[in-house]
Protein backbone atom coordinates (compact mmCIF):
# COMPACT_ATOMS: atom_id res chain seq x y z
CA UNK A 1 0.00 0.00 0.00
CA UNK A 2 2.47 2.33 1.01
CA UNK A 3 4.31 1.59 -2.05
CA UNK A 4 1.83 2.55 -4.05
CA UNK A 5 1.33 5.78 -2.90
CA UNK A 6 5.23 6.54 -3.70
CA UNK A 7 4.62 5.20 -6.76
CA UNK A 8 1.76 7.57 -7.38
CA UNK A 9 3.66 10.35 -5.95
CA UNK A 10 6.37 8.92 -8.33
CA UNK A 11 4.39 9.40 -11.06
CA UNK A 12 2.68 12.16 -10.47
CA UNK A 13 4.94 14.34 -12.18
CA UNK A 14 5.54 12.01 -15.02
CA UNK A 15 1.71 11.81 -15.73
CA UNK A 16 1.38 15.66 -15.72
CA UNK A 17 4.06 16.04 -18.97
CA UNK A 18 1.26 13.48 -21.11
CA UNK A 19 -1.80 15.61 -20.07
CA UNK A 20 -3.80 17.11 -22.73
CA UNK A 21 -5.04 20.18 -20.91
CA UNK A 22 -4.21 22.06 -17.86
CA UNK A 23 -8.09 22.52 -17.49
CA UNK A 24 -8.85 19.05 -16.94
CA UNK A 25 -6.82 19.16 -14.30
CA UNK A 26 -8.32 21.74 -12.71
CA UNK A 27 -11.69 20.72 -13.78
CA UNK A 28 -10.22 16.96 -11.95
CA UNK A 29 -9.23 18.88 -8.59
CA UNK A 30 -12.53 20.80 -8.20
CA UNK A 31 -14.04 17.41 -8.52
CA UNK A 32 -12.14 15.86 -6.09
CA UNK A 33 -12.80 18.91 -3.71
CA UNK A 34 -16.41 18.80 -3.81
CA UNK A 35 -16.45 14.74 -3.00
CA UNK A 36 -14.65 15.42 0.05
CA UNK A 37 -17.29 17.86 1.42
CA UNK A 38 -20.69 16.68 0.10
CA UNK A 39 -20.48 13.18 1.25
CA UNK A 40 -21.69 11.47 4.30
CA UNK A 41 -20.40 8.25 6.07
CA UNK A 42 -23.54 5.88 6.45
CA UNK A 43 -23.31 1.83 7.44
CA UNK A 44 -20.09 0.80 6.52
CA UNK A 45 -18.94 3.11 3.60
CA UNK A 46 -16.86 5.64 5.80
CA UNK A 47 -15.67 8.54 4.47
CA UNK A 48 -11.72 7.37 3.63
CA UNK A 49 -13.56 5.16 0.91
CA UNK A 50 -13.04 8.60 -0.56
CA UNK A 51 -9.70 8.97 -1.19
CA UNK A 52 -7.30 7.63 -3.97
CA UNK A 53 -5.16 4.69 -3.44
CA UNK A 54 -1.90 5.01 -5.82
CA UNK A 55 -3.31 2.90 -8.17
CA UNK A 56 -6.62 4.51 -8.59
CA UNK A 57 -5.04 8.11 -8.80
CA UNK A 58 -2.58 6.84 -11.89
CA UNK A 59 -6.10 5.30 -13.69
CA UNK A 60 -8.06 8.76 -12.84
CA UNK A 61 -5.35 10.93 -14.12
CA UNK A 62 -4.93 8.96 -17.19
CA UNK A 63 -8.23 8.19 -18.25
CA UNK A 64 -7.61 4.52 -17.62
CA UNK A 65 -4.92 4.68 -20.05
CA UNK A 66 -1.77 4.93 -18.23
CA UNK A 67 1.54 5.19 -19.86
CA UNK A 68 3.25 1.89 -20.76
CA UNK A 69 6.34 2.26 -18.41
CA UNK A 70 4.58 3.03 -15.80
CA UNK A 71 1.92 0.27 -16.20
CA UNK A 72 4.21 -2.28 -16.63
CA UNK A 73 5.49 -1.15 -13.40
CA UNK A 74 2.66 -1.10 -11.32
CA UNK A 75 0.98 -3.75 -12.53
CA UNK A 76 4.33 -5.73 -11.77
CA UNK A 77 4.16 -4.30 -8.04
CA UNK A 78 0.46 -5.33 -7.94
CA UNK A 79 1.12 -8.72 -9.51
CA UNK A 80 4.13 -8.96 -6.04
CA UNK A 81 1.24 -8.40 -3.56
CA UNK A 82 -0.77 -11.37 -4.68
CA UNK A 83 -0.22 -14.09 -1.50
CA UNK A 84 -0.75 -17.97 -3.32
CA UNK A 85 -2.34 -20.63 -0.82
CA UNK A 86 0.73 -22.15 1.41
CA UNK A 87 -0.27 -25.77 0.39
CA UNK A 88 0.27 -25.08 -3.07
CA UNK A 89 -3.48 -26.03 -4.44
CA UNK A 90 -5.13 -23.47 -6.29
CA UNK A 91 -8.24 -25.48 -6.71
CA UNK A 92 -11.50 -26.02 -4.28
CA UNK A 93 -14.74 -27.38 -4.71
CA UNK A 94 -16.61 -25.94 -7.88
CA UNK A 95 -19.99 -26.14 -5.68
CA UNK A 96 -18.97 -23.14 -3.35
CA UNK A 97 -17.31 -21.15 -6.20
CA UNK A 98 -20.60 -21.16 -7.99
CA UNK A 99 -22.40 -19.85 -4.64
CA UNK A 100 -19.97 -16.80 -4.60
CA UNK A 101 -19.97 -16.20 -7.57
CA UNK A 102 -23.82 -15.78 -7.65
CA UNK A 103 -23.89 -13.68 -4.65
CA UNK A 104 -23.73 -9.47 -5.22
CA UNK A 105 -23.29 -8.66 -1.24
CA UNK A 106 -20.75 -7.01 -0.19
CA UNK A 107 -19.41 -3.38 0.70
CA UNK A 108 -22.67 -1.55 0.43
CA UNK A 109 -24.18 1.16 3.47
CA UNK A 110 -27.20 -1.04 3.32
CA UNK A 111 -24.82 -4.61 3.73
CA UNK A 112 -24.39 -5.85 7.80
CA UNK A 113 -20.77 -5.67 7.79
CA UNK A 114 -21.15 -8.78 10.06
CA UNK A 115 -22.00 -10.91 6.85
CA UNK A 116 -19.44 -12.41 4.37
CA UNK A 117 -19.65 -10.54 0.93
CA UNK A 118 -20.08 -12.00 -2.13
CA UNK A 119 -18.08 -12.43 -5.82
CA UNK A 120 -20.52 -10.27 -7.67
CA UNK A 121 -18.97 -12.45 -10.42
CA UNK A 122 -22.28 -12.75 -12.27
CA UNK A 123 -23.18 -9.16 -12.33
CA UNK A 124 -20.75 -8.67 -14.88
CA UNK A 125 -19.43 -12.33 -16.26
CA UNK A 126 -21.47 -15.15 -18.08
CA UNK A 127 -20.20 -17.87 -16.24
CA UNK A 128 -22.03 -21.35 -15.63
CA UNK A 129 -25.09 -21.69 -18.33
CA UNK A 130 -27.37 -22.66 -15.93
CA UNK A 131 -27.20 -18.97 -14.95
CA UNK A 132 -28.84 -17.16 -17.59
CA UNK A 133 -29.22 -13.67 -15.94
CA UNK A 134 -25.67 -12.76 -16.41
CA UNK A 135 -23.78 -9.24 -16.98
CA UNK A 136 -21.62 -8.35 -19.89
CA UNK A 137 -19.45 -5.66 -18.03
CA UNK A 138 -16.64 -8.11 -18.46
CA UNK A 139 -16.09 -11.74 -21.20
CA UNK A 140 -17.66 -14.63 -21.09
CA UNK A 141 -16.32 -17.45 -18.77
CA UNK A 142 -18.14 -20.06 -20.43
CA UNK A 143 -15.74 -22.66 -21.06
CA UNK A 144 -12.99 -21.29 -19.36
CA UNK A 145 -11.61 -24.56 -18.54
CA UNK A 146 -12.25 -26.31 -21.44
CA UNK A 147 -11.25 -23.89 -23.62
CA UNK A 148 -7.47 -23.29 -21.78
CA UNK A 149 -7.04 -26.21 -19.70
CA UNK A 150 -6.22 -26.47 -16.35
CA UNK A 151 -2.27 -26.44 -16.24
CA UNK A 152 -0.21 -25.20 -13.31
CA UNK A 153 -0.23 -22.15 -14.88
CA UNK A 154 -3.47 -21.78 -15.83
CA UNK A 155 -4.61 -22.73 -12.09
CA UNK A 156 -2.06 -19.30 -10.86
CA UNK A 157 -3.54 -17.21 -13.58
CA UNK A 158 -6.60 -17.61 -12.67
CA UNK A 159 -6.41 -17.04 -8.97
CA UNK A 160 -4.56 -14.37 -9.34
CA UNK A 161 -6.96 -12.80 -11.74
CA UNK A 162 -9.46 -13.14 -8.65
CA UNK A 163 -6.76 -12.46 -6.68
CA UNK A 164 -5.63 -8.77 -8.20
CA UNK A 165 -7.02 -8.54 -11.47
CA UNK A 166 -5.18 -5.38 -11.83
CA UNK A 167 -1.87 -7.41 -12.15
CA UNK A 168 -2.46 -7.90 -15.67
CA UNK A 169 -4.02 -4.58 -16.68
CA UNK A 170 -3.56 -1.70 -14.69
CA UNK A 171 -6.92 0.00 -14.64
CA UNK A 172 -9.20 -3.13 -15.15
CA UNK A 173 -12.66 -2.66 -14.42
CA UNK A 174 -13.06 -5.68 -11.86
CA UNK A 175 -12.36 -5.07 -8.46
CA UNK A 176 -9.27 -6.57 -6.49
CA UNK A 177 -10.98 -9.29 -4.40
CA UNK A 178 -8.07 -10.89 -3.17
CA UNK A 179 -5.88 -7.57 -2.53
CA UNK A 180 -8.56 -5.44 -0.49
CA UNK A 181 -9.65 -9.00 1.20
CA UNK A 182 -13.28 -9.29 -0.06
CA UNK A 183 -12.26 -12.57 -0.57
CA UNK A 184 -10.16 -15.38 1.14
CA UNK A 185 -8.18 -18.04 -0.07
CA UNK A 186 -10.66 -20.61 0.37
CA UNK A 187 -13.27 -18.80 -1.86
CA UNK A 188 -10.44 -18.01 -4.39
CA UNK A 189 -9.74 -21.36 -4.91
CA UNK A 190 -13.23 -22.63 -4.88
CA UNK A 191 -13.81 -19.63 -7.78
CA UNK A 192 -10.71 -21.10 -9.73
CA UNK A 193 -12.53 -24.51 -9.48
CA UNK A 194 -15.25 -23.04 -10.74
CA UNK A 195 -14.20 -21.83 -13.98
CA UNK A 196 -11.19 -24.74 -14.34
CA UNK A 197 -12.59 -28.29 -12.80
CA UNK A 198 -13.51 -30.53 -15.85
CA UNK A 199 -16.62 -31.61 -13.49
CA UNK A 200 -17.62 -27.79 -12.84
CA UNK A 201 -20.74 -27.54 -15.37
CA UNK A 202 -18.66 -24.38 -16.44
CA UNK A 203 -16.69 -27.07 -18.84
CA UNK A 204 -19.07 -29.19 -19.64
CA UNK B 1 -41.06 -10.76 -7.95
CA UNK B 2 -43.13 -10.80 -5.21
CA UNK B 3 -42.24 -7.12 -4.27
CA UNK B 4 -43.45 -6.47 -7.83
CA UNK B 5 -46.98 -7.65 -7.33
CA UNK B 6 -47.32 -5.37 -4.59
CA UNK B 7 -46.54 -2.49 -5.57
CA UNK B 8 -48.64 -2.93 -8.80
CA UNK B 9 -51.25 -3.68 -6.72
CA UNK B 10 -50.62 -0.84 -4.51
CA UNK B 11 -50.53 1.65 -7.68
CA UNK B 12 -53.72 -0.27 -8.38
CA UNK B 13 -55.20 0.71 -4.86
CA UNK B 14 -54.12 4.52 -5.65
CA UNK B 15 -55.20 4.90 -8.76
CA UNK B 16 -59.21 4.28 -7.48
CA UNK B 17 -61.58 2.81 -9.94
CA UNK B 18 -60.29 4.03 -13.22
CA UNK B 19 -57.67 1.29 -12.97
CA UNK B 20 -60.05 -1.69 -11.48
CA UNK B 21 -59.92 -3.39 -14.37
CA UNK B 22 -56.47 -3.44 -14.77
CA UNK B 23 -55.73 -4.86 -11.26
CA UNK B 24 -58.42 -7.75 -11.86
CA UNK B 25 -56.68 -8.74 -14.86
CA UNK B 26 -53.25 -8.80 -13.28
CA UNK B 27 -54.59 -10.22 -9.93
CA UNK B 28 -56.26 -13.16 -12.00
CA UNK B 29 -52.88 -13.84 -14.37
CA UNK B 30 -50.82 -16.16 -12.36
CA UNK B 31 -47.70 -14.55 -11.56
CA UNK B 32 -45.44 -17.33 -11.87
CA UNK B 33 -46.73 -19.31 -14.94
CA UNK B 34 -43.81 -17.92 -17.45
CA UNK B 35 -39.87 -19.31 -16.76
CA UNK B 36 -39.10 -21.17 -19.68
CA UNK B 37 -35.08 -21.31 -19.42
CA UNK B 38 -34.71 -17.39 -21.09
CA UNK B 39 -32.20 -17.21 -23.66
CA UNK B 40 -29.05 -14.99 -22.19
CA UNK B 41 -30.30 -12.42 -24.68
CA UNK B 42 -33.87 -12.55 -23.95
CA UNK B 43 -35.81 -10.30 -21.59
CA UNK B 44 -36.30 -12.09 -18.28
CA UNK B 45 -39.96 -12.95 -16.80
CA UNK B 46 -39.73 -9.67 -14.17
CA UNK B 47 -39.08 -7.21 -17.56
CA UNK B 48 -41.66 -8.90 -19.46
CA UNK B 49 -44.28 -8.28 -16.45
CA UNK B 50 -43.03 -4.84 -15.72
CA UNK B 51 -43.84 -4.12 -19.78
CA UNK B 52 -46.67 -5.59 -19.72
CA UNK B 53 -47.86 -3.41 -16.39
CA UNK B 54 -46.65 -0.43 -17.86
CA UNK B 55 -48.23 -0.48 -21.56
CA UNK B 56 -51.28 -0.77 -19.12
CA UNK B 57 -50.95 2.00 -17.26
CA UNK B 58 -50.21 4.36 -19.84
CA UNK B 59 -53.50 6.04 -20.20
CA UNK B 60 -53.52 6.21 -16.09
CA UNK B 61 -49.73 6.63 -14.46
CA UNK B 62 -49.69 6.47 -11.18
CA UNK B 63 -47.15 9.59 -10.96
CA UNK B 64 -50.25 11.96 -12.17
CA UNK B 65 -51.39 11.46 -8.44
CA UNK B 66 -48.18 12.90 -7.24
CA UNK B 67 -48.38 15.49 -9.50
CA UNK B 68 -51.79 16.58 -8.06
CA UNK B 69 -50.67 16.73 -4.33
CA UNK B 70 -47.56 18.85 -5.47
CA UNK B 71 -49.92 20.95 -6.98
CA UNK B 72 -51.81 21.55 -4.04
CA UNK B 73 -48.81 22.22 -2.02
CA UNK B 74 -47.01 24.20 -4.76
CA UNK B 75 -50.00 26.88 -4.70
CA UNK B 76 -50.90 26.74 -0.63
CA UNK B 77 -49.49 28.35 1.73
CA UNK B 78 -47.32 26.53 3.98
CA UNK B 79 -44.05 26.91 6.42
CA UNK B 80 -43.12 29.55 9.50
CA UNK B 81 -43.41 32.29 6.73
CA UNK B 82 -46.23 31.10 5.34
CA UNK B 83 -46.05 32.16 1.87
CA UNK B 84 -46.68 29.97 -0.97
CA UNK B 85 -43.75 28.38 -3.37
CA UNK B 86 -46.27 29.71 -5.93
CA UNK B 87 -46.38 33.36 -5.11
CA UNK B 88 -42.22 33.14 -4.23
CA UNK B 89 -40.43 30.79 -6.11
CA UNK B 90 -38.54 31.47 -9.15
CA UNK B 91 -37.34 28.09 -10.95
CA UNK B 92 -35.69 30.37 -13.42
CA UNK B 93 -38.28 31.63 -15.94
CA UNK B 94 -40.06 33.98 -13.50
CA UNK B 95 -41.65 33.82 -9.97
CA UNK B 96 -44.14 30.64 -9.95
CA UNK B 97 -43.57 30.04 -13.18
CA UNK B 98 -43.02 26.11 -13.46
CA UNK B 99 -43.43 25.82 -17.50
CA UNK B 100 -40.93 24.06 -19.15
CA UNK B 101 -38.93 25.05 -15.90
CA UNK B 102 -37.88 21.06 -15.34
CA UNK B 103 -36.15 20.24 -18.56
CA UNK B 104 -33.92 24.25 -17.93
CA UNK B 105 -32.59 22.86 -15.21
CA UNK B 106 -29.75 22.57 -13.99
CA UNK B 107 -29.03 26.38 -14.07
CA UNK B 108 -27.19 28.59 -12.06
CA UNK B 109 -29.42 30.69 -10.02
CA UNK B 110 -27.65 34.03 -8.83
CA UNK B 111 -29.81 34.49 -5.74
CA UNK B 112 -28.36 31.22 -4.32
CA UNK B 113 -24.95 31.61 -5.74
CA UNK B 114 -25.21 28.04 -7.55
CA UNK B 115 -25.90 26.01 -9.94
CA UNK B 116 -29.05 23.82 -8.90
CA UNK B 117 -31.32 21.07 -10.39
CA UNK B 118 -35.01 21.09 -9.77
CA UNK B 119 -35.55 19.50 -6.43
CA UNK B 120 -32.29 21.32 -5.14
CA UNK B 121 -33.78 24.83 -6.16
CA UNK B 122 -37.20 23.87 -4.93
CA UNK B 123 -35.99 22.73 -1.46
CA UNK B 124 -33.83 26.49 -1.58
CA UNK B 125 -37.29 28.01 -2.08
CA UNK B 126 -38.76 26.22 0.79
CA UNK B 127 -35.93 27.00 3.45
CA UNK B 128 -35.17 30.64 2.09
CA UNK B 129 -38.61 31.44 0.71
CA UNK B 130 -41.01 29.80 3.17
CA UNK B 131 -38.61 28.97 6.39
CA UNK B 132 -38.73 25.61 6.04
CA UNK B 133 -35.54 24.13 7.86
CA UNK B 134 -32.97 22.08 5.64
CA UNK B 135 -32.08 19.55 8.09
CA UNK B 136 -35.42 18.58 8.54
CA UNK B 137 -36.53 18.01 4.87
CA UNK B 138 -32.69 16.26 4.78
CA UNK B 139 -33.43 14.27 7.24
CA UNK B 140 -36.13 12.45 5.26
CA UNK B 141 -35.74 13.39 1.84
CA UNK B 142 -36.86 10.23 -0.01
CA UNK B 143 -40.21 8.13 -0.25
CA UNK B 144 -40.78 4.87 1.64
CA UNK B 145 -43.62 2.10 1.45
CA UNK B 146 -45.65 4.26 3.98
CA UNK B 147 -44.50 7.78 3.33
CA UNK B 148 -43.85 10.32 0.32
CA UNK B 149 -42.19 13.58 1.28
CA UNK B 150 -43.66 16.90 0.01
CA UNK B 151 -40.94 17.96 -2.08
CA UNK B 152 -41.10 14.77 -3.99
CA UNK B 153 -44.63 15.48 -4.75
CA UNK B 154 -43.66 18.74 -5.26
CA UNK B 155 -40.68 17.63 -7.67
CA UNK B 156 -43.25 15.42 -9.53
CA UNK B 157 -45.33 18.19 -10.50
CA UNK B 158 -42.90 20.60 -11.48
CA UNK B 159 -41.61 17.78 -13.80
CA UNK B 160 -45.20 17.10 -15.15
CA UNK B 161 -44.98 20.68 -16.38
CA UNK B 162 -42.52 19.95 -18.88
CA UNK B 163 -44.11 16.98 -20.51
CA UNK B 164 -43.13 16.58 -24.09
CA UNK B 165 -40.33 19.59 -24.02
CA UNK B 166 -36.92 19.56 -25.31
CA UNK B 167 -34.57 19.20 -22.15
CA UNK B 168 -32.27 22.06 -22.83
CA UNK B 169 -29.64 22.79 -20.20
CA UNK B 170 -28.11 26.07 -20.47
CA UNK B 171 -24.64 24.98 -20.89
CA UNK B 172 -23.61 28.05 -22.59
CA UNK B 173 -23.81 29.74 -19.03
CA UNK B 174 -20.30 29.65 -17.45
CA UNK B 175 -21.00 28.68 -14.23
CA UNK B 176 -23.25 25.58 -15.78
CA UNK B 177 -20.23 25.08 -18.44
CA UNK B 178 -18.12 24.42 -15.20
CA UNK B 179 -20.59 22.64 -13.63
CA UNK B 180 -20.96 20.12 -16.36
CA UNK B 181 -17.56 19.55 -16.59
CA UNK B 182 -16.53 19.18 -13.09
CA UNK B 183 -19.47 17.03 -12.79
CA UNK B 184 -18.29 14.75 -15.76
CA UNK B 185 -14.74 14.22 -13.88
CA UNK B 186 -16.91 13.03 -10.97
CA UNK B 187 -18.49 9.97 -12.90
CA UNK B 188 -14.96 9.28 -14.05
CA UNK B 189 -13.31 9.20 -10.29
CA UNK B 190 -12.74 6.01 -8.98
CA UNK B 191 -12.22 4.93 -5.38
CA UNK B 192 -13.44 2.87 -2.90
CA UNK B 193 -13.12 -0.96 -2.45
CA UNK B 194 -13.99 -2.38 -5.90
CA UNK B 195 -12.28 1.00 -7.89
CA UNK B 196 -15.51 1.98 -8.94
CA UNK B 197 -16.66 4.77 -10.69
CA UNK B 198 -20.14 5.91 -13.34
CA UNK B 199 -17.78 5.06 -15.60
CA UNK B 200 -17.16 1.47 -14.75
CA UNK B 201 -21.07 0.83 -15.62
CA UNK B 202 -22.74 3.71 -17.81
CA UNK B 203 -19.72 4.08 -20.04
CA UNK B 204 -19.95 1.76 -23.02
CA UNK B 205 -23.01 1.02 -25.10
CA UNK B 206 -25.03 -2.39 -24.44
CA UNK B 207 -23.88 -3.61 -20.77
CA UNK B 208 -26.18 -5.19 -18.76
CA UNK B 209 -25.37 -5.84 -14.64
CA UNK B 210 -27.09 -9.37 -14.90
CA UNK B 211 -30.11 -8.59 -16.45
CA UNK B 212 -30.79 -4.63 -15.99
CA UNK B 213 -29.57 -2.62 -19.02
CA UNK B 214 -26.94 0.15 -18.13
CA UNK B 215 -27.23 3.44 -20.60
CA UNK B 216 -24.21 4.61 -21.15
CA UNK B 217 -24.34 8.62 -20.00
CA UNK B 218 -21.52 9.80 -21.73
CA UNK B 219 -24.07 9.69 -25.70
CA UNK B 220 -27.13 11.66 -25.90
CA UNK B 221 -28.91 8.53 -25.90
CA UNK B 222 -27.49 6.49 -22.75
CA UNK B 223 -28.05 10.02 -21.02
CA UNK B 224 -31.42 10.32 -22.19
CA UNK B 225 -32.56 6.88 -20.88
CA UNK B 226 -30.90 8.38 -17.35
CA UNK B 227 -33.20 11.41 -17.72
CA UNK B 228 -36.36 9.38 -19.28
CA UNK B 229 -38.96 8.42 -16.57
CA UNK B 230 -37.56 10.63 -13.40
CA UNK B 231 -38.75 11.43 -11.18
CA UNK B 232 -40.07 7.44 -11.62
CA UNK B 233 -42.70 5.63 -9.64
CA UNK B 234 -40.66 2.14 -9.19
CA UNK B 235 -42.20 -0.94 -8.85
CA UNK B 236 -39.80 -2.07 -6.62
CA UNK B 237 -40.91 -0.86 -3.56
CA UNK B 238 -44.23 1.09 -4.96
CA UNK B 239 -42.65 4.30 -4.29
CA UNK B 240 -42.24 7.54 -6.31
CA UNK B 241 -38.82 8.37 -6.34
CA UNK B 242 -36.44 11.56 -8.40
CA UNK B 243 -33.30 12.08 -9.58
CA UNK B 244 -31.20 12.76 -6.36
CA UNK B 245 -32.51 9.41 -5.13
CA UNK B 246 -31.66 7.53 -8.12
CA UNK B 247 -27.98 9.43 -7.84
CA UNK B 248 -27.55 8.23 -4.25
CA UNK B 249 -28.90 4.35 -5.15
CA UNK B 250 -26.09 4.46 -7.57
CA UNK B 251 -23.07 5.67 -5.32
CA UNK B 252 -24.55 3.22 -2.88
CA UNK B 253 -23.38 0.35 -5.67
CA UNK B 254 -20.59 1.80 -6.54
CA UNK B 255 -19.66 1.15 -2.48
CA UNK B 256 -19.23 4.61 -1.95
CA UNK B 257 -20.44 6.79 1.24
CA UNK B 258 -23.78 9.16 1.20
CA UNK B 259 -23.73 11.82 -1.29
CA UNK B 260 -25.13 14.72 0.67
CA UNK B 261 -28.74 15.77 -0.33
CA UNK B 262 -28.88 18.62 -2.29
CA UNK B 263 -25.44 18.95 -2.46
CA UNK B 264 -23.52 20.58 -5.50
CA UNK B 265 -21.72 16.94 -6.12
CA UNK B 266 -25.30 15.90 -7.43
CA UNK B 267 -26.03 19.13 -8.90
CA UNK B 268 -23.19 19.50 -10.88
CA UNK B 269 -23.22 14.77 -11.76
CA UNK B 270 -26.50 15.86 -12.93
CA UNK B 271 -25.54 18.85 -15.22
CA UNK B 272 -22.99 16.91 -17.02
CA UNK B 273 -26.03 13.84 -17.46
CA UNK B 274 -29.22 15.69 -18.39
CA UNK B 275 -26.35 18.38 -20.79
CA UNK B 276 -25.71 15.15 -22.18
CA UNK B 277 -29.49 14.94 -23.30
CA UNK B 278 -29.94 18.08 -24.17
CA UNK B 279 -32.48 18.28 -27.40
CA UNK B 280 -33.87 15.35 -26.22
CA UNK B 281 -37.10 14.98 -25.55
CA UNK B 282 -38.83 14.65 -22.01
CA UNK B 283 -41.99 12.68 -21.68
CA UNK B 284 -42.39 13.45 -18.13
CA UNK B 285 -42.91 11.78 -14.71
CA UNK B 286 -43.27 7.93 -15.42
CA UNK B 287 -42.82 4.42 -14.22
CA UNK B 288 -39.39 2.97 -13.27
CA UNK B 289 -39.00 -0.85 -12.43
C1 LIG C 1 -17.35 -4.99 -12.25
C2 LIG C 1 -17.07 -5.99 -13.19
C3 LIG C 1 -16.44 -7.31 -12.83
C4 LIG C 1 -16.66 -8.14 -11.75
C5 LIG C 1 -17.59 -7.90 -10.58
C6 LIG C 1 -15.86 -9.31 -11.97
N1 LIG C 1 -15.16 -9.19 -13.13
FE1 LIG C 1 -13.89 -10.58 -13.93
N2 LIG C 1 -13.41 -9.26 -15.44
C7 LIG C 1 -14.01 -8.05 -15.66
C8 LIG C 1 -13.45 -7.45 -16.86
C9 LIG C 1 -13.86 -6.11 -17.46
C10 LIG C 1 -12.49 -8.37 -17.36
C11 LIG C 1 -11.66 -8.21 -18.62
C12 LIG C 1 -10.20 -8.04 -18.37
C13 LIG C 1 -9.82 -6.72 -17.77
O1 LIG C 1 -10.42 -5.69 -18.06
O2 LIG C 1 -8.87 -6.71 -17.02
C14 LIG C 1 -12.49 -9.49 -16.42
C15 LIG C 1 -11.67 -10.63 -16.56
C16 LIG C 1 -11.77 -11.78 -15.79
C17 LIG C 1 -10.98 -12.97 -15.99
C18 LIG C 1 -9.92 -13.16 -17.08
C19 LIG C 1 -10.57 -13.56 -18.36
C20 LIG C 1 -9.55 -13.94 -19.42
O3 LIG C 1 -10.00 -14.07 -20.56
O4 LIG C 1 -8.38 -14.12 -19.13
C21 LIG C 1 -11.37 -13.88 -15.05
C22 LIG C 1 -10.84 -15.29 -14.87
C23 LIG C 1 -12.40 -13.25 -14.26
N3 LIG C 1 -12.62 -11.96 -14.74
C24 LIG C 1 -13.07 -13.85 -13.20
C25 LIG C 1 -13.95 -13.18 -12.33
C26 LIG C 1 -14.50 -13.76 -11.13
C27 LIG C 1 -14.29 -15.19 -10.68
C28 LIG C 1 -15.24 -12.79 -10.53
C29 LIG C 1 -15.95 -12.82 -9.20
C30 LIG C 1 -15.19 -13.12 -8.05
C31 LIG C 1 -15.18 -11.60 -11.38
N4 LIG C 1 -14.38 -11.89 -12.46
C32 LIG C 1 -15.83 -10.41 -11.12
C33 LIG C 1 -14.99 -7.47 -14.89
C34 LIG C 1 -15.48 -7.98 -13.69
C1 LIG D 1 -21.75 -1.19 -9.81
C2 LIG D 1 -22.58 -0.73 -10.86
C3 LIG D 1 -23.04 0.70 -10.97
C4 LIG D 1 -22.37 1.87 -10.73
C5 LIG D 1 -20.95 2.04 -10.23
C6 LIG D 1 -23.28 2.94 -11.07
N1 LIG D 1 -24.46 2.44 -11.51
FE1 LIG D 1 -26.05 3.50 -12.27
N2 LIG D 1 -27.10 1.77 -12.49
C7 LIG D 1 -26.63 0.50 -12.19
C8 LIG D 1 -27.68 -0.47 -12.39
C9 LIG D 1 -27.57 -1.98 -12.18
C10 LIG D 1 -28.81 0.27 -12.83
C11 LIG D 1 -30.16 -0.32 -13.22
C12 LIG D 1 -31.29 0.22 -12.50
C13 LIG D 1 -31.57 -0.28 -11.12
O1 LIG D 1 -30.67 -0.49 -10.29
O2 LIG D 1 -32.75 -0.44 -10.84
C14 LIG D 1 -28.41 1.68 -12.87
C15 LIG D 1 -29.24 2.73 -13.26
C16 LIG D 1 -28.85 4.05 -13.37
C17 LIG D 1 -29.71 5.13 -13.83
C18 LIG D 1 -31.17 5.01 -14.25
C19 LIG D 1 -31.33 4.49 -15.61
C20 LIG D 1 -32.77 4.37 -16.01
O3 LIG D 1 -33.06 3.58 -16.91
O4 LIG D 1 -33.61 5.05 -15.45
C21 LIG D 1 -28.95 6.26 -13.79
C22 LIG D 1 -29.42 7.66 -14.20
C23 LIG D 1 -27.64 5.90 -13.29
N3 LIG D 1 -27.62 4.55 -13.05
C24 LIG D 1 -26.60 6.78 -13.09
C25 LIG D 1 -25.41 6.45 -12.42
C26 LIG D 1 -24.43 7.42 -11.97
C27 LIG D 1 -24.51 8.91 -12.19
C28 LIG D 1 -23.44 6.72 -11.34
C29 LIG D 1 -22.27 7.23 -10.57
C30 LIG D 1 -22.56 7.98 -9.41
C31 LIG D 1 -23.77 5.32 -11.44
N4 LIG D 1 -24.98 5.20 -12.07
C32 LIG D 1 -22.97 4.30 -10.95
C33 LIG D 1 -25.36 0.17 -11.80
C34 LIG D 1 -24.37 1.07 -11.45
Amino acid sequence: MTKNILLAAMAAPLLMASQPAAADADYRAKAIATIRKDFQPRGQASLDRLAEDGLQAVCNRSGNKPPKYLAERMEADQLAGIRFPADGRLMGDWKEGEKIAQSGRGFTWTDDPGLPVGGNCYNCHQISPRETAFGTIGPSLFQFGKLRGNSPEIQKYTYSRIYNSKSFNLCSEMPRFGHIGALDEKQIKNLVALLLDPESPVNK
Amino acid sequence: MRRFWIGALCAMAIMGTTSAQAARKQVAKPAAQTAPAPAAEAKDAATLEFEKFRAEMEDSNPAELFEMKGAELWKARRGPKDVALAESCDLGQGVGKIEGAYVRMPRYFADADAVMDAERRIVWCMVEKQGFKFDDIAKTPFANENFTPDITNLVTYVAGHSRNMKIAVPLGEPRVREAYEIGKEIAAYRAGPYDFSCSTCHSVDGKRIRMQNLPNLNTPQGAMSGVQGWPGYRMTGGVMLTHQWRMGDCFRQQRFPQPKYASDAIAYLLTYMIGNANGQVYKGPGIKR
